[in-house]
């Protein structure tokens, strides 16, 4: 009796619901129906476009976008994981540590102890599958918040570091684990001044993503579900296979593709199929919603944490092994604030900061727009102060579109 | 002995769409402990909240005059400066504050310099416990104290403020029966200090005992003021009152062909997780395949508490009792477990605890049992899709497509998206709380539509509600609780609210 108070613009709220539905072939409804998961994708569109204005292209040549994933690739294996946390309704302060210590025992066995390449790679991610068990272990057994053990975590991992390395840094490695984060695979097909397997490696994704999008599309008309007009379909299609091949061309004259974008592709797809397509995927997002009415749907909520946490701890040693790779050694400091970059890309890729909502793929555009945006104020030669304040209110402004989006919708909980 | 205190005139106040109060009017004489009753939902509350400038001045209409003047309240500092405190049924204590700091809050006693002068707090806090008959020391952590002394915090709290009028909101509701004869006692003691008492409560031996004059209220209206030194005024009298309304005609018809029986508990008890009392005792209760039981019971009988502690001990502590599905004994720990052995739970709060709001409708439908449309842990989501296309054909849940977000749905059709939900586990008993609860009455008409056809493909319903001919229009029969017992089971032809209410608001020792 005393909380009937519900505002009437909700009902009417559901009427435009109506026109949105059948209107599908209306690009401008399509977008206006998904602004939030959409507003990401054009915000990245205009920082690339800006930044390429601003450095009269140099930041879209072959070398520098080459660059930019070498130099950002850990960072997004790290928001995949923490993106998932973050729907999760946790977060996870510890990544950059754990980054540390994964890649100095690496270093440790591999430079040290001369133990084989591949030695140290299994080594590195069990050490971050154990961190992972620890920490689901106080959170979801033991119910503490994830915001205080992991920033436990982050003292009592790098403290750990500095023992593994004894409080020197080690290098360098040997040539085929410098290959993971500096390598390339190139020269397979040969070509004219560019490497005709990228291409063709380009070619093969956006085959790939054409006939998984076609059967995702024949199985909704045969379940009677809404699509996309088939005009409209080939023309996203086409708009996806041209981004792809303009970026594989690029890469292709530089120096080919990079050995750790296939496995930052190999995660991305993996995990997006994780998030969206298993029982687990589904379970966090129930969990990140709406935790008690999870837990009355029979939802194993402690289980489904616990597992969150150990991904998250195996997703920080890929990205130890791959940052070690990449600095060809294991510094003390090394990874210092990594966790706070993750953190912002899954935010500015629209994760929600009370849970339940963001996907992976934002959050590697979230990545990207952060990585873009560092990599053109270097190409500029802006002072490494205004890079921080700029990024700093480009996360502010993410997150209360996110705010501000939410009112809109009205969905109050 | 005309000696008016407050009066309230033709109040009446509106929330978009419900009219909560409608020309209410009361009278309460200076040093009397008045009581207010009526049924859950009739509107006490709300003017209680109206009294105390938790709904300002123009947010209602009508006149509040107390003393013989006029007053105009915009919030609770307007109302307790003019000495009307009230007690909240949640009490508004800070756990880990200490006593003298509880008192005190917001009130705070200044020495120099505007310092707290903890040393004057802490006497005068002292004299104030021992007024309320409280020996404790101030400096300790309310915390550490259980609901009833809690409770005595709180009037010791209203005291520090020159309280005029006192109004206790079911001060007694959580207390057991020691600590509410002490609270009862006490309330005695301040009439003599010349304190006036306002008091909600459902207990109607309380009321009988202690009240001089008590109003009902039903269904926003006062209904009449009775002396309770009159001879007239009895328990039967005042139950009256407040059930006295014809049984609505909007209820579906249904035959009656009860089969085997599907559900059955046996002296089932729960604690309550922090407090040291049986919030369930020993209740015994079944139903049969294709049956419609009720559970009646006042605001904390222990409706809610029963329903989920059997629902994969979701509350309370040191469950015990025995669980029988089809007649065979079954476990169910959690809540996988209760969904496992055919039990369903529909939360009487479906937006705290039985949606996902801001996920879609397809994805709150399947939530129960994504098991059902998973291989190796991978969703079908296109079977995903045309179950929960079929449950929004099925049960009329108004929305263009599933991909709605549950949250902008109205109340009815949100209700309908979480029967989906619990309909695709396919249970063999469906518990429903409060089903109807702030839907409108078109959709609620549907839900019975919808618990009938349930009903008659075999399954089994329990339905708790605190509308009594809700209870009647749809139900077989009805288990009435009270403070945690099963104090009746009556069969719908020979159930009256008259009758239901009196069982709903017998005391234990009367149970037996």
């Amino acid at each position: 009796m005393t909380d009937t108070k519900p505002p009437e613009t909700r009902e009417s709220g559901t009427a435009p619901a109506v026109a949105l539905h059948t209107g599908t072939s209306d690009p401008r409804t399509l977008i206006m129906r998904n602004l939030r998961q959409s507003g990401i994708y054009v915000a990245f569109v205009v920082i690339v476009g800006l930044f390429a204005i601003l450095t009269d292209g140099v930041s879209l040549s072959p070398g520098n976008i080459t660059n930019i994933l070498l130099q950002y690739s850990y960072i997004l294996v790290l928001a995949i994981g923490m993106v998932i946390l973050i729907i999760g309704g946790h977060i996870d302060l510890s990544v950059g540590s754990v980054v540390a210590l994964t890649g100095a025992v690496s270093a440790v066995l591999v430079i040290q102890q001369g133990l084989p390449w591949w030695v140290g790679v299994v080594a590195a991610i069990t050490v971050g599958l154990a961190v992972g068990v620890w920490h689901g272990f106080w959170v979801a057994y033991v119910g503490m918040p994830a915001f205080i053990v992991t920033l436990a975590g982050m003292l009592l991992f790098r403290g750990l570091t500095l023992q593994v390395l004894d409080n020197i840094s080690l290098s360098p490695f040997p040539g085929e684990y410098q290959k993971i984060a500096n390598g390339f695979l190139n020269g397979l097909f040969g070509g004219q001044g560019f490497d005709l397997f990228t291409l063709v490696i380009g070619a093969v994704a956006v085959a790939g993503i054409a006939v998984s999008g076609y059967r995702t599309r024949t199985a909704r008309v045969r379940y009677e579900q809404s699509v996309e007009s088939f005009p409209l379909f080939v023309l996203r299609i086409l708009l996806v296979g041209a981004v792809i091949m303009y970026f594989a061309w690029q890469l292709a004259h530089a120096r080919g593709l990079p050995i750790v974008l296939i496995i930052l592709a190999v995660l991305v797809i993996a995990y997006g199929m994780v998030t969206r397509r298993t029982v687990f995927g589904r379970q966090v997002y129930a969990i990140g919603g709406n935790l008690s009415a999870a837990q009355l749907s029979g939802v194993k909520v402690k289980s489904v944490n616990f597992w969150m946490f150990v991904n998250m701890g195996f997703l920080a040693g890929v990205a130890g092994v791959i940052y070690s790779s990449r600095s060809n050694g294991a510094q003390p400091a090394a990874g210092n604030m990594f966790e706070l970059d993750a953190i912002a890309a899954a935010f500015i890729g629209g994760a929600a900061v009370a849970g339940g909502v963001g996907t992976v793929v934002g959050a590697m555009v979230g990545g990207l727009i952060m990585a873009v945006m560092s990599n053109g104020m270097q190409l500029m030669g802006i002072d490494q102060s205004v890079q921080s304040v700029v990024k700093g209110l480009v996360l502010l402004l993410a997150v209360a579109f996110d705010i501000y989006n939410k009112r809109r919708v009205g969905a109050n909980r | 002995m005309t000696d008016v205190l407050l009066e309230m005139r033709d109040i009446t106040k509106t929330f978009p769409g419900v009219t909560a109060l409608e020309d209410v009017s009361i009278a309460v004489r200076r040093g009397e402990i008045h009581a207010i009753c009526g049924e859950n939902g009739a509107g006490k509350s709300t003017l209680m909240k109206v009294l105390s400038g938790v709904y300002p001045t123009g947010s209602y209409t009508g006149e509040i005059v107390l003393d013989g003047k006029p007053v105009h309240f915009n919030g609770i500092r307007d109302s307790e400066a003019q000495g009307v405190v009230i007690i909240h049924q949640e009490l508004a204590l800070v756990p880990h504050l200490s006593i003298a700091e509880n008192i005190f809050l917001g009130n705070e006693r200044r020495g120099t310099g505007g310092l707290i002068d903890w040393n004057r707090a802490n006497a005068e806090a002292a004299s104030l416990l021992k007024s309320v008959g409280l020996d404790e020391n101030p400096t300790s952590p309310v915390i550490q104290l259980g609901v009833g002394k809690q409770q005595l915090v709180e009037i010791a709290k209203a005291l520090s403020k020159e309280v005029k009028l006192l109004i206790l909101d079911e001060p007694t509701a959580a207390l057991n029966d020691i600590d509410s004869a002490h609270l009862l006692d006490l309330l005695r003691r301040l009439r003599d200090r010349g304190i006036t008492c306002i008091m909600i409560s459902h207990k109607l031996n309380e009321i009988t005992a202690i009240a001089d004059s008590t109003t009902v209220i039903r269904d926003g209206h006062t209904v009449e003021t009775l002396d309770m030194t009159d001879e007239d005024s009895t328990q039967a009298r005042i139950i009256r009152g407040m059930v006295g309304r014809d049984l609505d005609s909007f209820y579906p018809d249904r035959e009656s062909h009860p089969g085997e029986e599907v559900f059955r508990i046996e002296d089932w008890t729960a604690w309550h997780p922090t407090q040291d009392r049986k919030v369930v005792d020993g209740a015994n209760l079944n139903v049969r395949a294709g049956e419609v039981v009720g559970i009646a019971g006042l605001m904390g009988a222990g409706r809610t508490e029963l329903a989920m502690s059997v629902f994969g001990r979701s509350y309370g502590r040191d469950v015990s009792g025995h669980l029988f599905m089809h007649g065979k004994e079954v476990r169910a720990r959690s809540v996988s477990e209760a969904i496992r052995n055919g039990i369903a739970y529909a939360t009487e709060d479906r937006k705290r605890y039985g949606l996902n709001l801001i996920a879609d409708v397809c994805r709150n439908i399947s939530a129960a049992a994504l098991g059902k449309l998973a291989r190796g842990g991978w969703v079908n989501g296109n079977e995903e899709i045309k179950i929960a296309e079929q449950s929004r054909r099925d049960m009329n849940i108004k929305t263009s497509n599933v991909m709605t977000t549950v949250g902008t749905l109205s109340g009815g059709n949100q209700q309908k998206v979480v029967l989906s939900k619990w309909l695709f586990t396919d249970p063999d008993v469906l518990i429903l709380d409060e089903p109807t609860r702030g839907i409108d009455v078109g959709a609620k008409y549907e839900i019975y539509t919808i618990i009938n056809k349930l009903v008659a493909q075999g399954k089994a319903v329990i339905v708790i509600s605190s509308e009594l001919p809700e209870l009647l229009g749809i139900c077989d029969r009805i288990y009435t609780l009270s403070a945690g017992r099963i104090t009746g089971e009556v069969p719908v032809g020979e159930a009256t609210q008259e009758n239901l209410m009196a069982l709903m608001t017998k005391e234990k020792e009367l149970a037996g």
